[in-house]
């Protein structure tokens, strides 16, 4: 029996998920990338040197997250895809590139030059540098996607506790309107809520929340179901604590492992659902470059051998991301598998 | 006398693990040898490498497992050299093996019949018609009732006693020279055990098939083996003929097992069992030179921590060997250290006074959108009535769906009675939930729970689990004093005081109980109820927690209602008892009164069942037929009237049996005259060339 | 067994009439009537329509009478198989759906007929020896290709064996009538992009079985390790992915709708996305409703068929 009863140390999980150090550096880096899409003009002249702060966060977090994540070579390879396009969203506006929206040359071809600029990604049927829409192209698919998975995994976390430990009518009620709505093939939800909505980084949060929460709000109840039987759930219940207390402090925590794991696949795929539905006109609108507006902008043009790297430029952006993000809950899961 | 050749030897074995941390070692200089028609017992505790012994013989390692070093020979040829379709053709057919899970065993998609029929196919080429044709015969030699349904059953549908006979029965089908038995009555209730054991005696009776026979109850070992070989931390310490090793055992760890379990005449206050210090090192730990050293008390450094230790034989006989440099040293005939006998404690006043308590539960049968549709009546506890009194151990015992945690649930107040009354002092708890509740009330009644791994929050640290108890019942509010409450808990439960920043994953199964009974005893608790507290610890552990918790009851005068299904365990701990079948208390009074006559016949066949670790006393031979009926669907009149040895056909099954009372608070629930119960034979007596 | 498909048949009907509740509601405001008029009489004339004259319009059309009522028309009418008008197609939407679903379908068959065999494969192949270099292979191609959405794949797949080699024609429009090579794209894009899922959760399932105590009980029992694999392995480990593979359908209505549009290709998913965006309202409604009848009908399906492959529940 090789099986040891002692665990020797903190699990990988737990060494990424605890310190706070790294949740005030998540915020370090994340909260000045969310007001600088999200509030945009607002901002006003600040604008210029609020992400500074968060380039140093970033490069931080991405040496802590290799060294927590070292022991899985795939995890380490995820981290460096997702940092990398972490990187390039907070450090876009210092980087020396082109303004992403002006016009300079349509049609040049990668890695040649005209009037005196060299462009490495070559220019879209506008003329806009590729090179510099694809790095800006990131920051808004990242922003929205994250938001939108956090606000889907606040709802369907929440539910799917309240429909895992309360039972009873709750759960019936709860597990019911996930079924109906989980009965939506997903574009097709994506498509009937956008259509009612109208196309907006906002309302992408608020469909994806609607798309995701069901599937989150089931994984949560099931992880849920099997944890109040615990011995020590059942301690806190004869303690008289409020339920309230026992989802919370109890249960919550415990249903962490497994969550962080699908959050890095849903992070995939919401990714896959805004430049998807970018492209089809229903999410993010022009003229702030995009991945999937990308695509759409030059699904057209670009049907030609010749000037195809304006597809493939930013199909194989996104498809890195996803990957970074897939590869890491590959690597996560296997880690946690190995505890 | 002609020189036999073994059926199975294994020589200088080695085993290891491959893991990330690199080489672990499982098993390291295994020697056996098994001769035709000997059962040799392996015995051990959790991480021993008993099971992997057995898995080596079968060649089945898995991918980080390998042997490497030492050789077996399966007669007389080295398996290791052999190829892997020789090996295919060896197993299942000359050697067998018989799980500790049956039920995870058996392929849940095939039909008994199919799993049944693959062995003689595969072994002997019989046709499918003959080979099911021999399954049946075998399924009715393990004496199964109604083999034909069952060839055509699932697992599933079968219960787990049946299943294991179905596992025994695969073993048995092509007839194999050698017969590995792992743990395989571990999962089963000790009623069922009871037959399995007497199944495989009549196996190597009846076939003549060697066994070896793994297991970590001694009780077992002694019922189904001749010799036996004692594991400790991947290492073999003794081995010898099971009365050499019983009766004269020459290992320091050996005697250490049997000082830590209760025997017959173990008592708590005078003969307290003797817990073996510290615990099991991990497998990538282990000491120097002998791996039982930091743990005995006849460690001698230089001498025992100075090289790997060989076996020594024991002057005189051969067959007994040990790996202990100073055997010859100890003085064996001195007894055991004996624990301090303590005074016994008077019981005070009655604290919790339970009658007539009847807990029903309405389930489901299932009609459209889980709405109206039939339901059905589990009644899981049956007119309940009982009383506890200060500082006394009450134990409830009984096998799975007896109702035992269901009555807990209705205490703890997360279950209303259906009936009847639960007085905690003068406070009604039967309809009163946990949430209506008094925090002194609550604080009053605690429990400790059986399961070690789920009995702490993963995710919090062990001072704040119990500092949240302090808090929750107001013993104390600031910061300082929850803390120094904290620490003086931990010190009552004997862990070092640093265990409350650490994490329940940082902490062994022992550990974790002891927190666990600190966390129950913080609010003062004048009722604990402990739930199988120790049914899950390695036996070398089991006894200093069961010692602590009696400690720490006797100190605080508490009452404690102890559940369990071990009467060993139970005999040893506890002032009185309450046996329950099926929901229905069965037979009540002290200690004594249910361990003589006059018994109940399910106490009774209960008290046979129970295997005894001692050489010095015998046993009746009682074996239940049947299995446990299911508490959705008791049997009409007496609950026990279905395997009852004394059923009195047309009352036991129609009419409910009255309570007969002996002495003071006696009570047996049988249709049997109270002359019959009384005339009943002792179930355990002294032996009779060892009473000498 | 019967109740079973009874109760789920009932479960099935609520959750339709729940859904089709919300799709009636959500399109039934103020402004969405408005379109509609703008629609049928156009925009300029009805700018120039007084308030009294488009209450009459209202009341001819019916929509001014209480929600309800018109809920249960609107019911009625597709229960009796008027689905109502296509304004941007000019006609009927039943005609027009059935058309673009029998377009979808023969792409769903396609894409099925290639992808059940490959994962399955793949997935027990992975699964027969976890960790080894084949499963490791298998498994890294499977998240590789799944995390590259379709519409990369569809870009991928266009740009090296359309626009680069000239084997296959870019759009799957279908001109000239049905051609298979126009077919192959898209079929390709789906297969790449859905198989690496399935192949993922039959290895999964095909591991967990492969280490479990039965497997080792078919060992130990001396059995043929090619018989242990066919008989005790896979009848165990393929029930989950039978499941998965039905709920694949409802996955493949979202996953047309991209590489439809992609590829010009006239089906269901592209009608959806046309009539969205024109806004073409009674379009929306049906498709919506049929791509929600389809999932539930697939989830029990599923679900039968999965009590049907497990004896522990068929025989419970």
């Amino acid at each position: 029996m090789a099986v040891t009863e002692i665990e020797a140390g903190p699990s990988a999980l737990e060494r990424l998920s605890h310190p706070r150090a790294l949740i005030a550096l998540g915020l370090l880096m994340w909260l000045p990338l969310m007001s600088y899409v999200m509030g945009g003009s607002a901002l006003g002249p600040a604008a210029d040197y609020i992400l500074l702060p968060a380039i140093p966060a970033t490069l931080l977090l991405y040496v802590l997250g290799v060294r927590a994540f070292r022991e899985s070579r795939v995890a380490v390879i995820g981290l460096t895809l997702v940092f990398f396009w972490l990187l390039a969203a907070v450090a876009a506006p210092y980087l020396p590139l082109l303004d992403p929206n002006k016009p300079i040359a349509p049609f040049v071809t990668p890695l040649s030059e005209k009037r005196d600029v060299f462009f490495w990604l070559g220019t879209d049927f506008k003329g806009r540098d590729m090179l510099s829409r694809m790095i800006w192209g990131c920051q808004r698919v990242i922003v929205w996607g994250v938001s939108a998975t956090f606000v889907a995994y606040v709802v369907g976390a929440l539910f799917g506790l309240i429909s895992g430990y309360l039972s009873g009518w709750w759960d019936e009620i709860i597990s019911f309107v996930a079924n109906v709505l989980l009965s939506f093939p997903v574009m097709v939800l994506f498509i009937v809520i956008l259509n009612y909505l109208g196309p907006s980084g906002f309302n992408i949060v608020v469909a994806v929340t609607f798309a995701s929460a069901p599937a989150i709000m089931r994984i949560v109840r099931g992880l849920t179901l099997d944890i109040k039987t615990r011995d020590y759930v059942f301690a806190a219940q004869t303690r008289g604590e409020h339920p309230l207390y026992i989802m919370i402090v109890e249960l919550l925590p415990n249903v962490r492992g497994p969550i962080i794991v699908d959050a890095c696949l849903r992070l995939g795929y919401t990714t896959v659902a805004i430049t998807t539905l970018t492209f089809l006109g229903l999410g993010l609108q022009p003229p702030d470059p995009d991945w999937g507006l990308m695509i759409r902008e030059s699904a057209k043009t670009a049907m030609l051998w010749k000037f195809s790297y304006m597809l493939l430029v930013p199909a194989l952006a996104v498809s890195s991301l996803i990957l970074g993000f897939n590869l890491m809950a590959d690597g996560l899961r296997e880690m946690s598998l190995r505890d | 006398m002609t020189e036999q050749t073994p059926v199975l030897e294994c020589r200088n074995l080695c085993i290891s693990y491959y893991t990330r941390a690199g080489e672990i070692p499982a098993v390291v200089d295994f020697n056996l040898k098994l001769m035709p028609g000997e059962a040799h017992g392996i015995v051990g505790e959790s991480g021993c490498g008993k099971s992997t012994v057995a898995l080596a013989i079968m060649q089945y390692m898995g991918r980080n497992g390998a042997i490497v070093g030492g050789e077996i020979l399966f007669e007389g040829r080295d398996m290791r050299t052999m190829s892997e379709e020789e090996l295919r053709q060896i197993r299942g057919s000359k050697i067998a093996m018989v799980y500790q899970e049956p039920m995870a065993s058996l392929n849940p998609a095939m039909t008994i019949g199919d799993q049944l029929a693959e062995v003689p196919i595969y072994h002997d080429g019989l046709s499918q018609s003959e080979a099911l044709a021999r399954a049946e015969e075998m399924l009715a030699k393990v004496r199964l009732p109604d083999p034909r349904r069952i060839l055509r059953s699932y697992p599933h549908q079968i219960s787990g006693g049946q299943q294991q006979r179905v596992v025994i029965a695969m073993a048995l089908l092509s007839n194999p020279r050698l017969l590995l038995l792992d743990e395989p009555t571990t999962a089963l209730d000790v009623t069922v055990e009871a037959g399995i054991v007497e199944l495989i005696n009549e196996i190597s009776a009846e076939f003549g098939t060697s066994m070896i026979y793994i297991s970590h109850n001694l009780g077992l070992i002694l019922e189904t083996c001749h010799r036996l070989t004692v594991m400790y931390s991947g290492e073999a310490v003794e081995v010898g003929d099971i009365e050499d090793v019983f009766d004269e055992m020459r290992h320091p760890y050996t005697r250490g097992l049997f000082g830590s379990i209760p025997l017959p005449g173990a008592d708590k206050n005078a003969h307290p069992l003797m817990a073996i210090p510290g615990q099991l090192p991990l497998p990538h730990e282990r000491p120097p030179g002998c791996n039982f050293g930091p743990r005995c008390s006849f460690f001698k450094g230089g001498l025992c921590d100075a090289r790997a230790l060989p076996m020594h034989p024991v002057p005189g006989d051969d067959d007994h060997r040990v790996r202990c440099e100073r055997f010859a040293e100890i003085d064996w005939d001195r007894d055991l250290p004996k624990g301090e006998a303590k005074p016994p404690i008077k019981a005070g006043p009655v604290v919790l006074s339970v009658k007539d308590m009847t807990k029903h539960y309405a389930i489901e049968t299932g009609g459209l959108l889980a709405m109206g549709g039939a339901t059905r009546t589990v009644k899981a506890n049956e007119k309940l009535t009982f009383s506890a009194r200060e500082a006394e151990t009450v134990a409830i015992v009984g096998e799975s769906g007896c109702g035992k945690s269901t009555f807990a649930k209705v205490l703890m107040g997360l279950e209303d009675a259906t009936d009847g009354q639960v007085l905690l002092g003068d406070t009604e708890l039967g309809d009163l939930p946990v949430q209506k509740r008094t925090k002194d009330t609550i604080a009053n009644l605690q429990m400790v729970f059986q399961n070690p791994f789920d009995t702490l929050n993963p995710s919090h640290t062990i001072g704040a689990q119990i500092g949240r108890v302090i808090r929750k019942f107001g013993v104390a509010r600031s910061e300082e004093e929850v803390n120094e409450i904290v620490y003086r808990l931990l010190d009552t439960v004997k862990l070092p005081r640093d265990f409350a920043k650490r994490k329940p994953r940082q902490l062994s199964g022992g550990q974790k109980q002891r927190v666990g009974i600190a966390r129950a005893f913080a609010g003062n608790p004048s009722v604990v109820i402990a739930d199988e507290p120790v049914s899950a610890l390695d036996v070398s552990v089991q006894a200093a927690v069961t010692e602590l918790l009696m400690d720490i009851q006797r100190e605080n005068r508490t009452t404690m209602l102890f559940i369990s299904h071990d009467l060993s365990v139970v005999r040893y701990l506890a002032d009185r008892i309450v046996v329950m079948y099926l929901g229905r208390i069965m037979e009540q009074g002290t200690t004594e009164e249910v361990f003589s006559p006059p018994y109940h016949p399910y106490t009774e066949a209960l008290l046979a069942a129970v295997p005894i670790a001692d050489t010095r006393v015998k046993k009746r031979h009682i074996v239940l037929k049947g299995e446990i009926p299911s508490p959705s669907n008791p049997p009409k009149g007496c609950p026990f009237s279905t395997r009852c040895p004394y059923m009195i056909p047309g009352t036991c099954d129609v009419e409910l049996p009255p309570n007969r009372t002996f002495g003071q608070d006696h009570r047996i629930l049988c249709h049997l005259q109270p002359s019959e119960l009384e005339g009943m034979e002792p179930v355990i007596s002294p032996r009779a060339e060892a009473a000498e | 067994m019967l109740k079973l498909i009874l109760r789920r048949l009932l479960q099935m009907l609520l959750i339709m009439a729940v859904a089709s509740l919300l799709l009636f509601a959500i399109f039934d405001t103020p402004e969405f009537k408005k379109r509609l008029a703008v629609q049928e009489l156009g925009g300029f004339a009805v700018s120039a329509l007084t308030e009294e004259s488009y209450n009459a319009w209202l009341a001819e059309k019916g929509l001014d009478v209480p929600f309800h009522t018109r809920y249960l028309n609107w019911v009625g009418d597709i229960l009796q198989g008027d689905m109502g008008f296509s304004y941007e197609k000019n006609r009927p939407v039943g005609p027009l759906l059935l058309d673009r679903l029998a377009n979808t379908g023969i792409l769903a068959f396609f894409v099925f007929a290639l992808m059940i065999p490959l994962s399955l494969v793949l997935g027990i192949l992975a699964g027969m020896k976890e960790g080894s270099v084949q499963d490791r292979t298998i498994s890294f191609l499977s998240v590789f290709t799944t995390s590259i959405p379709e519409i990369a794949t569809a870009i991928l797949l266009t740009v090296v064996l359309s626009l680069g080699l000239g084997w296959l024609p870019a759009k799957a429009a279908m001109i000239n009538g049905f051609s298979f090579r126009e077919l192959l794209l898209p079929v390709l894009t789906l297969v790449i992009y859905d198989f690496g899922y399935v192949a993922r959760m039959t290895r999964a399932s095909m591991a967990e079985v492969m280490t479990s105590q039965y497997i080792r009980t078919a060992v130990l029992k001396g059995l043929p390790y090619r018989r242990v694999v066919m008989k005790h392995a896979l009848r165990n480990a393929l029930i989950a992915p039978f499941t998965l593979i039905v709920l694949q359908l409802n996955w493949l209505l979202s996953g047309v709708v991209v590489v439809e549009v992609f590829f010009e290709y006239d089906g269901f998913g592209k009608l959806l996305l046309e009539a969205a965006l024109f806004p073409d309202v009674e379009v929306v409604q049906a498709c919506t409703l049929v791509a929600v009848a389809v999932a539930v009908l697939s989830q029990i399906i599923s679900d039968i068929g999965y009590t049907f492959l497990n004896p522990r529940i068929r025989f419970a």
